[in-house]
Formats: C-alpha cells, structure tokens, sequence
C-alpha cells in the first residue's frame, strides 16, 4: 500500500503545487488522480518514484519511508507511464520495453525475450520488436511505454495521463485494454488524468483533487456519482451533463455507466 | 595565372615531395600537431561543455567565458605567447588551444541542451542514474551537435597552425612564411593550396562522422517513411499503423 502522510510539495520558484495532502492507495486496485490541470497530479504521483521529494510530510510505500531508499533502486521497481510515452528514439522497441532489465544486469536474450511476451501482453505485434519508436503510432508508443512499465513486473505501476495524447478512438481502446491487463494483472495501479470520464471508467477508486492537492472527495465512481460531496464535485462530474448525463444502472449484478441515451458508457469494476 | 601554374609545378616538384622538410613531413607536422591541440583542447573544453549541458548549471558564465575567447586576436595571443614562452611550439600550442576551447564547449553544452527534456526525464524515472544517462541517452543523441563542434575546431586549428610558423620551425606554414620572405610566390601559393586540400579533407571527413553519428532511430523518423521491418518483410505483410 501506498501513503501519503501529510505531503506538501513548494518548488525553488515558490508555487506551493501541494498542501498537505493524506491519501491511502490501496494494492492491487487502481486509483485514479482527477483534476484539472496544475492540481498537483502529477506532484503527487511524482512523489511515489522520488521523482519529487517532498518538502513536508512522507510517503510510504508498505510502510517504508520511499526517502529512505535509493532512488535509482526504487525506480526500478516502480512502473511508470507517462503521456509523451518518453520512448528513447534511438532505440529499438524491444530495447525499449527492454530498458530496466539491461539496467538490473539480465542478458541480451532474456530480455528481449521478455519484451517480445510483454508486446504480446499490451497488443503489439512482435513484428515491431525492431522498429525504432519514431516509426509508431502515438497508440503505439504508448503501448510500448505500457509494456516498459511492466517489464519488471513491478507491484506499483504509475500512470501520468498516459492517454492523454491519442486520438480518442485509440484511447478508448488503450482504455480497455488497460482494464483488461489489470484484471489479469492486479497491479496497484496510481492513474493520473484530468477526464472525468476516463477516471470512472478505470479506477476502482476516484480521488478528486482541486489546486494545490486539495482532496475534495475520494469514492467509488458509484459513490461519487451517487453523491457528490459539493458543488465543486458536481459541477466537475457533471461538466459534461449536457451532453451526456451519466448515471449508474445494475444490470446482470454489474454497475453499468449508462449516458443519457440509455447507451452504456462503460462498466464499474465493483 | 603565371603563379598558378608556378605553384602548380611547385606542388609537383619531385625534390619538394623528399627529404628533410619536404611537404610530405610537413603535412603530416601539420596534421599530428593539429591533432595534439585538438586533443588538448578536447579534454579541457568537452567534460566542462558536457558537465554544464548535463547539470544545466554554469551556461551564463560558459556563453561569457567563449565569448571573451573568442574575441581574442589569435595572432596577437600568439605574439604574446611566443615573448613569454619563447621560440617553439609551446607558444602555438597554447595560442591554438584557446582558439578551439569555444567550438568544442559550444558544442558539448548546447549538444546535451537539444536532447528531449522529456526523454530524459523518463530514463531518470525508469531509473537510470545520472551517468546511464549521460552515456546512453545523452552522448547519443547530441553526437552530431557535439561532432559538429569538433569540426569546426578543428578546421580552425588546421587553417591558423599556419601562423604557428611565425614563431616555430613547423608545419605547413613554414613554406608560406619561407616563400614570401623570398618572394618565391610559387611556393607561398603551393602552401597555400596544400592547407586548404588539407582542412576540406578534415572537414569532409568529420561531415561524414557527423552524418553517420545520427542513431539510426532518429533517422528514420526524421525520414518519416516507416521502414518494413525484416519480419514484415518475410511474411511479405505490412503493418498499418492504428
Ligand atoms: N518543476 C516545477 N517548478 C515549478 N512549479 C511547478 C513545477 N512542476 C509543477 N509546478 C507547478 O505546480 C502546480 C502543480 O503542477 P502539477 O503537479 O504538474 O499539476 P497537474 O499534474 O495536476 O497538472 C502547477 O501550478 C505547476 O505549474
Ligand atoms: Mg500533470
């Protein structure tokens, strides 16, 4: 389980981009971060990896203070996506998704045998193995930075708006598929967006932030839609209600997300 | 047109081409001492470029440091040099060295500068350390930025060793020197010629170098044509892209 004990986060330039923010991220579920841009996402997931070191507070990782690990060690445990897939150009897919093995010491062929089995996980046809990045589709950059997080087989996967940049019906389809490889997978997955939508579509839990971290309400995506906590929650819930009032309906035992035409927009996970 | 040709002959004058100070040790004076300074030059200029350009940390102070060196009259550094450290090649040395210390710092600093933030960002989060990435993300992806910095101080190098002749028994300028003191204009031109051949060569050959240096990767995404992998090829299959 990830913690967060009461972490700020101020930047050298002055901007206090987190205050005081408690949250527990429980394992092998997927959290989901929602806010709008500059809340302190990004901060916050940062902090996991110490790519941010806090400048108040703690965050444990099973009840381990991260600042008290190595860095570069901790990292390579940690998966981590983000939105511009942070491919190296100059490398080869398989070398790539291959990164944090070659950099833990496993042999040329295991770990590229291993990339080759994780292109099968995320959808990539083996045939790209030898491509180099700039010859993908932004969908499948974002495919191989998804199967680079994975290569260790690391509890904790961190997602930085990894959708962020593809066209809508390739997210879609990233989408699925990531709900697909977490059933399999059971990852403690901390997801980072600034849709609404795509929160309550993946996340087990939802944590809507407002500036500076502020937590205003954490739920399932039932609940949240259920009852929103304020009229900040509903205005941000709601924000595409004009187009497409969401609301929960059981079918067959399962929450189904169905819009304002009566056409599912997606399954709750529980 | 008459010293055209006389150079010409010069230049392919057997007795020039034999012997003690003929053209061949000359030009390969030239080119051995050209490649000590650039060396020199190198190990004093590239870790400082490559430490700022990493770091992001000391680029005011390294864009003021080259501009004031580069605003140094060579010849008058070498003039100076030459009172201090007498006649020889110490004095050259040095007045080169300073020379190409700019090029090559430019080059390194603003070469690590053009790698991808975001690029490097990621290998950090994956975790490699400060080195992995200086070597695996950095170093190959600034390689013709850093490359082309060689180049141009060594072209400098090459083209102003000439004047180290002023104050030494060296190099390709020696027959320059020699050849307008006694009024032999056949041969100042000749020499002329012979260091010119000499830094298009250089120069044609780090072209090269900086040419062959761009990763692959980089190339064929900048070429925008996605090239058939050998697999797609055997299976005679292409890959849409989704
Ligand atoms: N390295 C940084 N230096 C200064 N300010 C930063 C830095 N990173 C983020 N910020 C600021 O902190 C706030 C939160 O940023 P971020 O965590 O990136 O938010 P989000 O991911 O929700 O968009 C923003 O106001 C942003 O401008
Ligand atoms: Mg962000």
């Amino acid at each position: 389980m990830i913690e967060f004990h009461s972490v700020s986060k101020q930047y050298p330039d002055g901007t206090l981009a987190v205050r005081e923010v408690s949250l527990q991220v429980p394992p092998r579920q997927t959290t989901v971060l929602v806010g709008s841009s500059g809340s302190g996402k990004t901060t916050l997931l940062r902090m996991v990896n110490r790519m941010v070191d806090p400048s108040a507070g703690r965050v444990t990782i099973d009840g381990d203070d991260v600042a008290g690990t190595d860095a570069v060690k901790l990292r390579r445990g940690i998966g981590y996506v983000m939105q511009n897939s942070g491919l190296l150009p100059h490398r080869t897919v398989a070398a790539n998704i291959a990164t944090v093995p070659l950099l833990r010491g496993w042999k040329r062929h295991d770990a590229r045998e291993r990339a080759l089995e994780l292109m099968d996980t995320v959808g990539l046809d083996r045939s790209l193995a030898d491509r180099y990045p700039g010859q993908l589709s932004g969908g499948q950059q974002q495919r191989v930075g998804v199967a680079r997080g994975l290569a260790v087989d690391p509890n904790i996967l961190l997602m930085d708006e990894p959708f962020g940049a593809v066209d809508p019906l390739v997210r879609r389809e990233l989408q699925e598929e990531l709900l697909r490889l977490q059933r399999e997978l059971g990852k403690t997955v901390l997801f980072v967006t600034h849709d609404i939508d795509e929160a309550f579509l993946l996340g087990d839990r939802v944590v809507i932030l407002r500036e500076g971290g502020e937590i205003v309400q954490i739920g399932t995506p039932a609940e949240i839609l259920a009852s929103p906590a304020d009229g900040f929650v509903a205005d941000f819930v709601g924000a595409d209600r004009g187009r497409r009032a969401l609301h929960v309906q059981e079918v067959d035992g399962r929450s189904l997300v169905v819009d304002a035409d009566g056409r599912p927009a997606g399954v709750l996970a529980r | 047109m008459n010293l055209i040709a006389d150079g010409f002959a010069w230049l392919t004058d057997p007795a020039n081409w034999t012997g003690a100070g003929s053209i061949p040790e000359r030009l390969v004076e030239h080119l051995l001492v050209s490649l000590l300074i650039l060396l020199i030059a190198g190990l004093i200029a590239l870790p400082v470029g490559f430490t700022i350009g990493h770091t992001g940390r000391g680029k005011g102070l390294a864009v003021a440091v080259t501009g004031g060196m580069r605003a140094i009259p060579t010849l008058g550094l070498l003039t100076l040099a030459a009172l201090w450290l007498g006649i020889g090649l110490a004095a050259p040395i040095l007045a080169l060295v300073v020379l190409a210390i700019p090029p090559l710092l430019a080059g390194a600093y603003s070469g690590l500068e053009s790698v991808d933030r975001r690029v490097l960002d990621a290998a950090k989060g994956v975790g490699m350390t400060g080195l992995q990435r200086f070597t695996g993300v950095e170093l190959p992806l600034s390689a013709p930025i850093v490359i082309g910095g060689i180049r141009s101080a060594a072209l400098q190098i090459i083209a102003t060793a000439t004047l180290a002749a002023y104050t030494s028994d060296f190099g390709l300028g020696r027959f320059l020197f020699r050849g307008l003191k006694t009024n032999d204009y056949a041969e100042a031109f000749g020499a002329a010629v012979l260091v010119i051949a000499l830094a298009l060569l250089v120069d044609g050959l780090f072209a090269l170098a900086q040419r062959f240096s761009v990763p692959v990767g980089v190339r064929v995404a900048r070429s925008g044509e996605p090239t058939r992998s050998a697999a797609d090829r055997a299976t005679g299959r292409t890959t849409t892209n989704v």
